[in-house]
């Protein structure tokens, strides 16, 4: 569904990515790791539109997106949280879906000005389609108050709710299991496969080895901006390089608790 | 002519240079785009003419009073604008606009006190005496003046800014405010140092255009506003190096175009090249894209 | 309705002000709305009441031909600029928009063949109706009002909030920038048509930086809320001179504490305007 080929990209003399190559099939979840800076985001931001590579090639269900404007992208299939929240903090949670099912509008400006009775009608069906989406992540009951006054995991909820507005084929998640409890990293995990169950394609950052390796289907492994190590679960789990990568020689590895001794 | 002309671009220059420092000290080290420079400019000129016509002060010990003045101001700038805003944690262009707002509250004062007309300096206080150089070139006395005195500012800011240990913890703030925070360096009185320093150029640059023109009227800080934009941005905001590139570049800029295309267009030179600039590359021709870091 | 009469004759041009500053209010309302710091529109203003004034002077058009082509150059001239210059953001764009305002003014100062330059257009027909710019007024208020509801309006506060989330969500930020700055030209242009037919002199420092000052005085003291925030500013910025008694020559001044206090002690409903971090739609490559 997705694919980056040879993806490099240069900042400042610093070589972020280099000779990426990676492939989102499609329904499935895939899951991106690697330690801290090691471009995780660089990747999804470059995916989104974000950034422009250097050589390199993205596609994206046979299209080639690398060169695409942002909100072209997302209009073709793809949606995205964001690492650090970016819901519109000042407005109600209603309006921050309703944004993003602007970018499907069911009507235009002419009709805003000149047929305010279908525009009200039309604006009534998208409220609708807003309150499924909040609903669909339990966030109904709120949707009139600012959403500044959500709790961080609220605020999780709220931003999958609005990328889901955006009628996306691929969903990408930027580490969404951060800062969340026990309950709310099971909610989050059941809530995913949920939605890849009704045939949307996740494709997750994320830190915390209980979520990745639940859910993934095949994950890749990038370091220091390179693709260190592809497989599924199990077999990450036991790579040495991985381990290494995230903890030096001689480490425990990451999902086993009681540690290994060399 | 042309040496003429290039001993004009040069005593033009080394004071848009002068007053481009200033804005971008600001700049670089406040974070802010100090839109009341002008105003300050204009402060400086008002001071230096009062001080000579009302006080009978010489001339170097009015200018010095100037300095004085439009450092004071610089101090309440900081002070009651800057320093509370930052408290405050004020979205990024609060102070640009806040200062917007000085600068036409004090050119409103300045015009309700002293009157809109343009004030001169009496004859008696310029030198006049010109002298040749080599080339057919002339310069007055005052000409010669005011480039000494803009070269020696710029020089003495540059060796404290390089030299001392007081510049080097300048330098580290402009870069990381934080960074610098965390070794040590009392990072409020920097910032007031930096803006009573900036002023302080000002100032001296408000002077010594007002010399140079053998002018003084209370709009005088916008044009030179402008053009102090002009040069930042011509140069990269923020970068020393660039502001007094900046300036003899704009200097030079104006000096020729005056002299073969005609004055009119004059002022639009650097509202052209601004624009330019700004949409070919906005960090400025040795600007770099910083990335203020924590 | 004799007082009517004896009222109207000492306080027109001050009613008719009233409706083009709210005019001008609305105009950059728009684009304050939209987290835009543009202070082009005393300039557009500028080009809306030269090409208005010539077109009746010069020409002889009825003003509706005037004020119609009078906002339409605005506009087209936005459009051309608008598109590189809008790529900037934040203290950047406001700098330039700056810097485009006085080039504006210098092209009219020198065009003396065809705009008096320095002295100016005289005698412009006085033929601006109170009901011109009431009209005017009402029409663009129903419009905006209605925009601000729809998801323009929210579109607009969110591009405001947060640029690149609201790109990401597959809304052509670039675009709708582009619309409200060139709406804004267009407003700023009918509002500078009109009033330049019921002063009927204009010269190019009418359209410099002291209006423009003027203008973001208006927009920044009625917030971005509503529309309705930029009628209280265009009128209380308008009326404030004249009602502290003999401070109408102080109106600079008076401009230059409002911005000040509004700064410095406003509500957050204004501080909505600047996010706290401008960011263009495509960032420098970061780790």
């Amino acid at each position: 569904m997705l694919t980056l080929s040879s993806i490099s990209l240069n900042f400042g003399g610093l070589q972020v990515l280099q000779d990426v190559n990676l492939s989102v099939p499609e329904h499935g979840i895939f899951g991106l790791i690697g330690p801290n800076g090691a471009g995780k985001t660089t990747v999804f931001n470059l995916v989104t539109g974000l950034l422009t590579p250097g050589p390199g090639s993205i596609e994206f269900m046979g299209r080639r997106i690398d060169r695409m404007l942002p909100h072209r992208i997302t209009r073709s299939g793809i949606a995205r949280t964001f690492q650090n929240i970016r819901i519109f903090k000042e407005m109600t949670l209603i309006d921050n879906v309703l944004v993003a099912l602007g970018g499907r509008p069911s009507y235009g400006v002419a009709t805003v000005l000149l047929q305010w009775r279908n525009y009200r009608v039309a604006e009534g069906k998208d409220r609708e389609v807003a309150r499924g989406l909040l609903s669909k992540v339990g966030l109904a009951d709120k949707s009139e108050q600012r959403a500044a006054r959500l709790s961080y995991g609220e605020q999780r909820r709220l931003e999958i709710a609005r990328a889901l507005a955006t009628g996306p084929k691929l969903l990408l998640l930027d580490e969404p299991a951060a800062g969340m409890n026990a309950v709310e990293k099971q909610q989050l995990i059941d809530e995913i496969v949920k939605l890849n169950a009704g045939g949307l394609t996740i494709f997750i950052i994320e830190h915390d080895m209980s979520v990745i390796m639940g859910l993934c289907h095949e994950i890749t492994v990038l370091n220091f901006g390179r693709v260190i190590a592809r497989g599924t679960p199990a077999q990450i789990r036991t790579n040495p390089e991985v381990i290494e990568a995230y903890l030096g020689k001689d480490e425990h590895s990451p999902s086993r608790p009681e540690g290994v001794s060399p | 002519m042309l040496a003429q002309q290039i001993v004009n671009a040069i005593s033009l220059g080394g004071v848009y240079a002068l007053f481009a420092l200033g804005f971008t000290l600001i700049f670089g080290v406040l974070n802010v785009v100090n839109l009341a420079h002008g105003a300050v400019f204009m402060i400086g000129a008002y001071a230096a003419l009062k001080a000579v016509v009302v006080l009978q002060l010489p001339l170097p010990v009015a200018i010095l009073v100037a300095m004085l003045v439009t450092g004071a101001v610089g101090w309440l700038l900081e002070k009651f604008i800057f320093a509370p805003l930052r408290a405050r944690q004020a979205p990024h262009l609060a102070p640009m606009i806040a200062t917007i707002g000085v600068a036409i509250t004090v050119t409103s004062l300045i015009e309700g006190t002293f009157g809109s007309e343009n004030l001169r300096f009496p004859a008696e206080v310029l030198p006049a005496e010109i002298l040749s150089m080599g080339g057919g070139a002339q310069i007055t006395w005052l000409e010669l003046e005011i480039i000494v005195l803009a070269f020696a500012l710029m020089a003495i800011l540059l060796w404290g800014l390089r030299k001392t240990g007081a510049g080097r913890a300048l330098r580290g703030l402009a870069e990381s405010p934080k960074a610098a925070a965390l070794m040590g360096v009392n990072v409020e009185a920097f910032f007031r140092v930096t803006s009573i320093l900036a002023a302080l150029l000002g100032g001296a640059a408000g002077v010594l255009i007002a010399l140079y023109a053998n002018a003084v009227f209370p709009h005088m800080g916008q044009p030179m506003l402008h053009k102090g934009i002009a040069v930042v941005i011509l140069g990269g905001m923020g970068d020393i190096r660039g502001a007094l590139l900046g300036g003899f570049f704009l200097g030079f800029a104006e000096v020729l175009s005056v002299a073969y295309i005609g004055s009119n267009m004059r002022d639009a030179i650097a509202f052209g090249l601004l624009f330019i600039v700004l949409l070919l590359r906005p960090q400025g021709l040795f600007g770099h894209v910083a990335q203020r870091r924590a | 309705m004799e007082w009517l009469d004896s009222f109207w004759a000492t306080y027109n041009t001050l009613v008719l002000s009233i409706g083009t500053n709210v005019l001008l209010a609305l105009s950059i309302y728009l684009t304050l709305a939209t987290g835009l710091l543009t202070v082009a529109n005393a300039a557009f203003m500028g080009i809306g009441a030269y090409t208005a004034g010539l077109l009746t002077t010069q020409l002889g058009m009825p003003l509706i031909v005037a004020l119609i082509l009078g906002s339409l150059l605005p506009a087209v001239v936005a459009l051309a600029i608008g598109r590189p210059t809008l790529r900037l953001s934040g203290v950047y764009l406001a700098m330039a928009t700056l810097a485009f305002g006085e080039v504006v003014r210098i092209l009219i100062l020198n065009a003396e063949g065809l705009t008096g330059g320095a002295l100016g257009l005289n005698g412009i027909p006085q033929l601006t109706q109170w009901f011109d710019v009431a009209l005017a007024v009402v029409l663009t208020l129903v419009v905006l009002l209605r925009l601000a509801r729809s998801r323009i309006g929210r579109t607009m506060a969110a591009i405001c909030q947060d640029e690149i989330a609201t790109e990401i969500m597959g809304l052509n930020v670039r675009a709708y920038k582009l619309f409200v700055f060139v709406s804004g030209g267009a407003l700023a242009g009918l509002a500078g048509g009109l009033n330049a037919h019921f002063t009927f002199f204009i010269s190019p420092n009418e359209y410099g930086f002291e209006r423009a000052v003027d203008i973001l005085a208006m927009g920044v003291l009625g917030g971005t809320g509503s529309p309705w925030g930029a009628v209280i500013g265009g009128l209380l910025i308008t009326l404030l001179p004249e009602l502290l008694r003999g401070l109408g020559h102080y109106r600079p001044l008076i401009n230059g504490i409002i911005l000040i206090l509004i700064i410095l002690y406003s509500p957050k409903g204004i501080w909505n305007l600047f996010r706290p971090v401008s960011e263009s739609t495509r960032l420098p490559a970061a780790p």
